[in-house]
C-alpha cells in the first residue's frame, strides 16, 4: 500500500471494517474480565445496545460472566431489571456478587407479549442500568424494537437465548456464545462491531480469582458447535 | 386588584356533552309551567333546524337522532365547584359566581405566570381541554369584569377611569336586577349604563329601591365589594355522566381527560399529593367497575395519571357498557409544590418511579418486585420478594447460587460429579418447616454446575439451584 493512502486512511473519519467499532468510555460498563472488554468494542458491555448471550443450557455460568458489571452498574442510580427470569434470582448470592439489591428490579409477566413488552418500556424509560431478559418467541421485528429500545434509553439490554438460535439473524450489536470450561467460560464472539474473532476466549470464574481471565487459543473452530438437543433434554431431565 | 372573570355561556349544555368524543346533537330542555322548551341547543343541533325556545316535541319530530336532556341545576353546580377547583392551579382566591361564572383574583399571580397574555392563554386552552368554552374578561372590580365577561368584551381595562368608558356602553338589561327593574328601566329610554348614570341617583333610588344603585356603584368601584372565595372540599369527589352508554376504553379515557385536569387543581390548590386514585366506571345493571390507580410516591400530575389509566383500560373487559364515571381521591396526602429545574435535567429518580407504576399497572402489582436478603439458614427462607427499591444492604453469602428453583427438584442424574464438601443445614424445627439437608456443589456431564442436596431423613436426592 502506498504511503499516500496510508496517511489518507489515518482521516479520523474513515472507518475500517477491520477495526473495533470505538466507544467512549461512558458508554461501555467494563465487564471485570480485562480478557473479555480487550476484545470487545471500547472495552466493556456497550450501554444502548443489546447483547446477545446464547447458552447450550442453564448454569454454566452465564449470570457469574455479568456480575461485575451489574454490581459497578448497581452503584449508579437506575434499575437493574430482570424481566421474566426462568428461576427465581437468588437474593444471597447476588448480594454476595456485589450487587446492590435496592436497584434490583424482578418482573415476572404472564404472558410472552407482557414479558417483551416490560422490557422494551424498562429499557426505553431510561430508568435501568440494565435489562436482563429471558423473552419466549423472539422474531427480529421484536429484536429490533428491543435494540432500538436500548439506544433510546441508553440502557444495557442483555438477552439471554439459547444455543440454537446461533443460526438465525439478529439485530444485537454482541452475541456471545457460552459453553462450559474447565474452572470457567469459553466465550466465543458470534458477533461484534467491528471485525469476527476467531477464537474463543477462556475465562476463569472462579471466586477470588483476580487474575481476570487468560487468552489461550483453544482448538474448537470459530463457529460454535450446535449442542447435541439429546444430549441437552438428558441434562435438563435432572430439572424435571 | 385585578379580576378576571369566566362565564361559561353553554354550562347546562356543556355538563352533558363534555364528556363525549363524538358530537352528536344534543339539547337541553327545562319545564316552565307545563310547557317544555329548549334552552340550548348545541351547534349540531342548530344546523339540524333546532332553536332555543323550541318546544321540545317540535325539536324531537325535527331531528330523530337528537339527545334530549333535562335541565340539572345540582350538576351545573357540581361543575362550576370543578371548574373553581381547576382554576385553583393559577390563584388560591377563587370565587364562584353562580349559575354561570368564575371570578379569579389575579394581580399577584401574574409574575408566577409570566404576564397577562400567558395567563389569559393558559386559562383559555385549560377550560377547552376540560370541555367548557368560556368568555372572559378583566377588570379592577370583580362586578365589572363579570359585566364585560357576560357581554362577551375582551377587553381587559387597567384603569378605572378606562373601566368606565368600556362599561358605559354595555346594555342595561345585563344587571342582576329584577325583571320589573330592568322593564321599567327600558320604558325610561335607559338603555346603556352610561344613560342609567345620567339619571338623578335619588330619583333612582325612589323609583327602583336601593339595589339598583348599589350594583352601579359595584361595577364602577365606587362601593367595594366583598366576595367570599372558594373552599375546596376535603376529599376529591367528581361525577361525569357519558352522553351515550360507551363501551370502549378509548372513549373512558376520553372522558378521564376531562376530570384528571379538576383533580390537578383540586390538588394544586390544597398543596397536596395523592398515591392511591379510584376510577369507578358505573354501568346499567351491573356493580361498578373500580380501576384503581396507585403511584410510588404522591403526586398531582395529570398526565402520569392517565398514562397509568390508560394502560390498566386497556387490559380490563368491561362487562357492561358504561354510563357515568366517577373520578375519586379519599386520601389527600401533603406534597409541597415542585420546583421547576432550572437546567431542565430529568431526575432518574422519578423516571425510576413512573416505570415502576407503568409496569405495574399493567402486569399486576405483585408481578413487579425487588428482592432481599433474609437471616434464615434455610435457603428458600433466605430470601425473599420486597418491595422494589426495599432491598437489603447486608453482604449475601458467596457459597450460594444464582438460580434458586422455586421448590427442589428430586435427582434421578446417575452422572453427576460431587466438587465439594457437604455443607450441612439443619433449622427450622420450631416452625413447620424444618430441614435437615447436606448440601453440596455438583457437576453434570455438560459442565453446568447444581447446588444439590441429599435430604438426611430419606436419603433422596433434589437439585435445588444452578450456579448460572
Amino acid at each position: 500500500m502506498s504511503a499516500a493512502l496510508e496517511a489518507l486512511l489515518q482521516h479520523p473519519a474513515i472507518w475500517r471494517g477491520d477495526q473495533r467499532a470505538q466507544a467512549s468510555a461512558e458508554d461501555v460498563v467494563p465487564t471485570g474480565f480485562a480478557a473479555l472488554d480487550e476484545l470487545l468494542p471500547g472495552g466493556g458491555w456497550s450501554r444502548g445496545a443489546l447483547t446477545e448471550i446464547l447458552t447450550a443450557r442453564e448454569g454454566i455460568g452465564e449470570l457469574r460472566l455479568l456480575m461485575p458489571a451489574l454490581a459497578r452498574l448497581s452503584m449508579e442510580n437506575g434499575w437493574l431489571v430482570w424481566v421474566a427470569p426462568p428461576h427465581v434470582p437468588y437474593a444471597p448470592a447476588i448480594a454476595a456478587a456485589g450487587v446492590g439489591l435496592k436497584r434490583v428490579l424482578v418482573a415476572t409477566p404472564r404472558s410472552i407479549a407482557d414479558a417483551w413488552w416490560a422490557a422494551e418500556q424498562a429499557l426505553r424509560s431510561g430508568a435501568c442500568g440494565a435489562v436482563l431478559a429471558w423473552l419466549g418467541a423472539p422474531d427480529e421485528r421484536r429484536m429490533r424494537r428491543l435494540q432500538l429500545a436500548a439506544e433510546a434509553g441508553e440502557g444495557w439490554a442483555v438477552l439471554f437465548r439459547p444455543a440454537r438460535a446461533a443460526q438465525e439473524r439478529s439485530p444485537a450489536a454482541l452475541r456471545l456464545y457460552l459453553e462450559p470450561a474447565a474452572h470457567g467460560l469459553a466465550v466465543s464472539v458470534l458477533k461484534r462491531r467491528g471485525g469476527p474473532v476467531d477464537k474463543p476466549l477462556l475465562l476463569d470464574l472462579r471466586q477470588g480469582n483476580s487474575r481476570h481471565g487468560t487468552s489461550r487459543p483453544v482448538p474448537p473452530p470459530s463457529v460454535p458447535r450446535l449442542p447435541n438437543v439429546a444430549a441437552r433434554d438428558g441434562g435438563m431431565q435432572a430439572l424435571r | 386588584m385585578l379580576w378576571l372573570a369566566l362565564h361559561f355561556p353553554h354550562l347546562p349544555l356543556e355538563v352533558f356533552s363534555r364528556g363525549a368524543s363524538t358530537p352528536q346533537p344534543l339539547v337541553v330542555a327545562e319545564k316552565k309551567g307545563n310547557r317544555a322548551r329548549l334552552v340550548s341547543c348545541n351547534a349540531l343541533a342548530i344546523s339540524c333546524g333546532v332553536h332555543i325556545g323550541m318546544p321540545v316535541s317540535a325539536a324531537q319530530a325535527l331531528v330523530a337522532s337528537l339527545i334530549v336532556r333535562w335541565r340539572d341545576p345540582a350538576t351545573e353546580r357540581d361543575a362550576l365547584a370543578g371548574l373553581a377547583t381547576w382554576a385553583g392551579r393559577f390563584t388560591p382566591d377563587v370565587s364562584l359566581q353562580p349559575p354561570d361564572g368564575l371570578l379569579l383574583e389575579i394581580s399577584r399571580c401574574l409574575r408566577l405566570h409570566h404576564g397577562m397574555d400567558n395567563l389569559l392563554g393558559l386559562v383559555q386552552s385549560g377550560i377547552k381541554a376540560l370541555g367548557y368554552t368560556v368568555a372572559s374578561a378583566c377588570a379592577p372590580t370583580p362586578h365589572g369584569a363579570w359585566l364585560l365577561a357576560k357581554a362577551g368584551r375582551a377587553i381587559s381595562p387597567s384603569t378605572e377611569e378606562r373601566l368606565e368608558q368600556e362599561l358605559a356602553g354595555l346594555p342595561v338589561a345585563l344587571l342582576q336586577q329584577p325583571p320589573e327593574t330592568l322593564t321599567g328601566l327600558e320604558m325610561l329610554g335607559v338603555e346603556t349604563l352610561a344613560d342609567s348614570l345620567r339619571l338623578p341617583r335619588a330619583g333612582l333610588a325612589r323609583r327602583f329601591g336601593k339595589g339598583l344603585l348599589d350594583e352601579l356603584d359595584r361595577v364602577f368601584g365606587k362601593q367595594p365589594e366583598a366576595r367570599a372565595f372558594f373552599v375546596p372540599p376535603p376529599c376529591f369527589e367528581r361525577k361525569l355522566e357519558l352522553m351515550a352508554p360507551v363501551h370502549e376504553a378509548e372513549a373512558l379515557l376520553f372522558a378521564a381527560r376531562r376530570l384528571l385536569p379538576e383533580l390537578e387543581g383540586y390538588l394544586g390548590l390544597c398543596l397536596a399529593g395523592v398515591q392511591e386514585l379510584e376510577f369507578l366506571c358505573r354501568h346499567e345493571d351491573a356493580p361498578d367497575t373500580v380501576v384503581t390507580l396507585g403511584f410510588v410516591e404522591p403526586t398531582r400530575e395529570a398526565e402520569r395519571m392517565l398514562l397509568q389509566l390508560r394502560e390498566i383500560l386497556g387490559r380490563i373487559q368491561l362487562v357492561a357498557p358504561v354510563h357515568t364515571i366517577i373520578l375519586k381521591a379519599s386520601r389527600i396526602l401533603s406534597l409541597a409544590a415542585l420546583n421547576g429545574d432550572l437546567f431542565q435535567e430529568a431526575t432518574g429518580q422519578d423516571d425510576g418511579n413512573r416505570l415502576l407504576e407503568r409496569m405495574r399497572a399493567r402486569l399486576g402489582g405483585d408481578a413487579v418486585h425487588g428482592i432481599s436478603v433474609a437471616a434464615d439458614h434455610r435457603p428458600e427462607q433466605a430470601w425473599r420478594s420486597c418491595a422494589a427499591g426495599h432491598g437489603s444492604e447486608v453482604p449475601g453469602n458467596p457459597h450460594r447460587p444464582l438460580w434458586l428453583l422455586p421448590r427442589p427438584v428430586p435427582c434421578r442424574d446417575g452422572s453427576l460429579v460431587l466438587k465439594s464438601p457437604a455443607e450441612r443445614i439443619e433449622s427450622g424445627w420450631w416452625d413447620g418447616h424444618g430441614v435437615a439437608r447436606d448440601y453440596y456443589v455438583a457437576q453434570d456431564r455438560d459442565g453446568a454446575r447444581l447446588w444439590v442436596f441429599c435430604e438426611r431423613a430419606s436419603g433422596e436426592w433434589f437439585v435445588h439451584g444452578l450456579f448460572a
